[in-house]
């Protein structure tokens, strides 16, 4: 897999943290909701590095979105949060991974669970949800830290829709305001909101590390098949 | 330093330089425990001079993949079998 050009179109502030670039990437190849691609930065004197982004867009769209967040210490993601503007360039390698998909082609119920940033590839499936008219019923858990932490929070409330419900829980929102869930994704939070097992929904799973072995094996223990509960994890060791 | 693992869907960019399939629906059994696992779900460390993949299961590492400018090293004698659907070669 070669590595493209990617040149930044706009950049779009998601949440203090978080922003969304968006590439045209010369012979872009398309993209499957839910994959990611490799960015390489190369400093002046040949050191390089690189990590995963998550895509954002959905399918069948002209130019790509990857959604960062920033890590402090991190060597690429303060470059791309940052740095990077309009007409700048860097390179990039996807799309990359077959697993962690969904194509919309399938009938069953689908259940998204998103931790911080871990929504980014979830939001690429809500989207290729919507703009493919998939009939499939699709329900979104996306824990953030508080509300300002909430990533796509304009863009969520306007795919919600009765094949698309979105739920979102709040861990360390301290404003009274906020009349919806709270506490970290559990087994409780997860038999109210996802399926029962018996109607045999995909499950993807995208978050942190321990966020992730969490929300898996809690969806195993309430009895869901292990190979449709498809997980993706992610960590500060990104940056 | 965070050092919880990622898990084998970071590291297929860097594997899929060398091979002729999608790797995170490859499907490994475990040279030590003899466990089958998606590449997608083994444990990745990969901060550090090269990429490891473990066995979910028993820890066990399966791969290790150093990569220089003049050359790369694979080692997969952790892994006792690969499984590549028929899907997944590109």
């Amino acid at each position: 897999m070669r590595w493209l050009v990617a040149t930044v179109a706009e950049t779009i502030p998601e949440t203090a943290r978080a922003i969304t670039l968006r590439l045209d990437v010369s012979n872009w190849p398309g993209h499957r909701a839910g994959q990611h691609v490799d960015v390489r930065l190369t400093a002046e004197d040949g050191y390089a590095t690189q990590r995963s982004y998550s895509i954002a867009s959905p399918p069948g769209i002209d130019r790509l979105e990857l959604t960062v967040e920033r890590i402090d210490d991190g060597e690429v993601s303060p470059w791309l949060t940052t740095v990077a503007d309009v007409g700048d360039q860097f390179e990039l390698r996807g799309p990359i991974g077959g697993w962690f998909v969904w194509d919309g082609d399938a009938s069953a119920p689908v259940l998204l669970v998103g931790g911080g940033s871990g929504v980014v590839p979830l939001m690429a499936m809500l989207r290729h949800h919507a703009a493919s008219g998939s009939t499939a019923a699709m329900r979104l858990v996306y824990s953030a830290r508080t509300l300002g932490d909430v990533i796509y929070r304009q863009g969520l409330e306007g795919l919600a829709s009765p094949h698309r419900a979105i739920t979102l829980t709040l861990t360390r929102e301290s404003s009274s305001d906020w009349v919806g869930h709270r506490g970290r994704v559990d087994v409780d939070m997860l038999a109210e909101l996802g399926w029962p097992p018996s109607v045999r929904p995909h499950c993807y799973v995208c978050g942190p590390t321990p966020f992730v072995e969490v929300v898996a094996d809690a969806l195993v223990g309430l009895g869901h098949e292990p190979a449709r509960v498809r997980t993706e994890r992610f960590g500060p060791t990104g940056g | 330093m965070d050092t919880s693992p990622l898990d084998g869907n970071a590291t297929a960019g860097a594997l899929g330089e060398l091979f002729a399939f999608d790797v995170t629906m490859a499907v490994t059994t475990c040279a030590h425990c003899r466990h089958t696992w998606p590449m997608a779900d083994l444990r990745a460390y990969v901060r550090a001079p090269g990429i490891v993949l473990r066995c979910p299961s028993c820890g066990g590492v399966q791969l290790r993949l150093v990569q220089s400018t003049e050359r790369t090293w694979l080692d997969v004698r952790g892994i006792q079998m690969l499984q590549i659907p028929a899907g997944a070669t590109v």
